[in-house]
């Protein structure tokens, strides 16, 4: 059995200076999921042009997809989809108890390999758009 | 020392449907943003292009249940963190109408627009 240390309440955020990695990995998930379920909304609220006919859906698409500002939030998207799919993994292993012991260095490996996969992506997500 | 932070309490049905729609949504999720950004560019994506997926009954299938996972997990996230925030009594209440009026209109709308590309 792990031993448990009373850190108090992670929702008290004015303590955030006090917050350990795994804190902060609590934080980061709950924020990306806020973000990721209120982009669903929106994604369906736009894929719903198409019930209006094929221009309306093209035309909609191609006249968000040649704002720059889209396509910078899109990567912004793709950043908070990538870390939530990652650390979602981390905390599928840790409710399963595995690598309980190395759940601080998951998460700083979460965020590394987030930040790669996003740099790299992001000539594919902004091309044509500048 | 290692301690486990979550939202959930262990145990329960609700605690178990949020892991088993995280193990699907992990690869699913990373199938469309990788089929629909790198396979297909954003700004290629056209009415009849995504037709032509959604007509594919494996993708309308996988598609329908990304939405209706993807629906549960985050709206059930949602809801567990702000009863950890401490919702009560009627705001709990009120908290769970609202999810689930939204949730709902949500699967029949997105169901909706992919019966509208699959031509159904």
């Amino acid at each position: 059995m792990s031993q448990s240390y009373d850190r108090g309440l992670i929702e008290d955020f004015g303590r955030w200076r006090e917050f350990t990695a795994g804190m902060w990995a609590w934080v980061f998930h709950k924020f990306t999921g806020w973000v990721l379920i209120g982009y669903l909304f929106t994604h369906i609220a736009v894929l719903s042009t198409s019930m209006q006919g094929a221009e309306t859906f093209n035309s909609t698409i191609q006249g968000l997809e040649s704002l720059a500002l889209v396509r910078l939030l899109e990567v912004g998207l793709l950043a908070v989809a990538v870390f939530h799919i990652l650390n979602g993994i981390r905390l599928l292993f840790v409710d399963l108890g595995v690598g309980l012991e190395s759940q601080d260095k998951s998460f700083y490996a979460s965020l590394v390999l987030t930040g790669v996969i996003v740099v790299a992506s992001v000539p594919t997500f902004v091309s044509g758009a500048f | 020392m290692a301690q486990r932070y979550s939202s959930f309490s262990s145990g329960s049905t609700a605690w178990l449907l949020q892991r088993i729609t995280a193990a699907f949504l992990v690869v699913v999720l990373a199938f469309h943003f990788f089929n629909l950004h790198f396979v297909t560019h954003a700004y290629e994506i056209e009415f009849a292009g995504a037709q032509a997926r959604m007509q594919n009954v494996g993708y309308y299938v996988t598609m329908v249940l990304f939405l209706l996972t993807a629906t549960f997990h985050g709206v059930n996230g949602v809801y567990n963190a702000l009863v950890n925030q401490g919702i009560d009594g009627v705001q709990k209440r009120v908290v769970q109408v609202v999810l689930g009026v939204a949730s709902l209109l949500l699967v029949v709308q997105g169901i909706r627009v992919a019966n509208t590309l699959a031509g159904f």
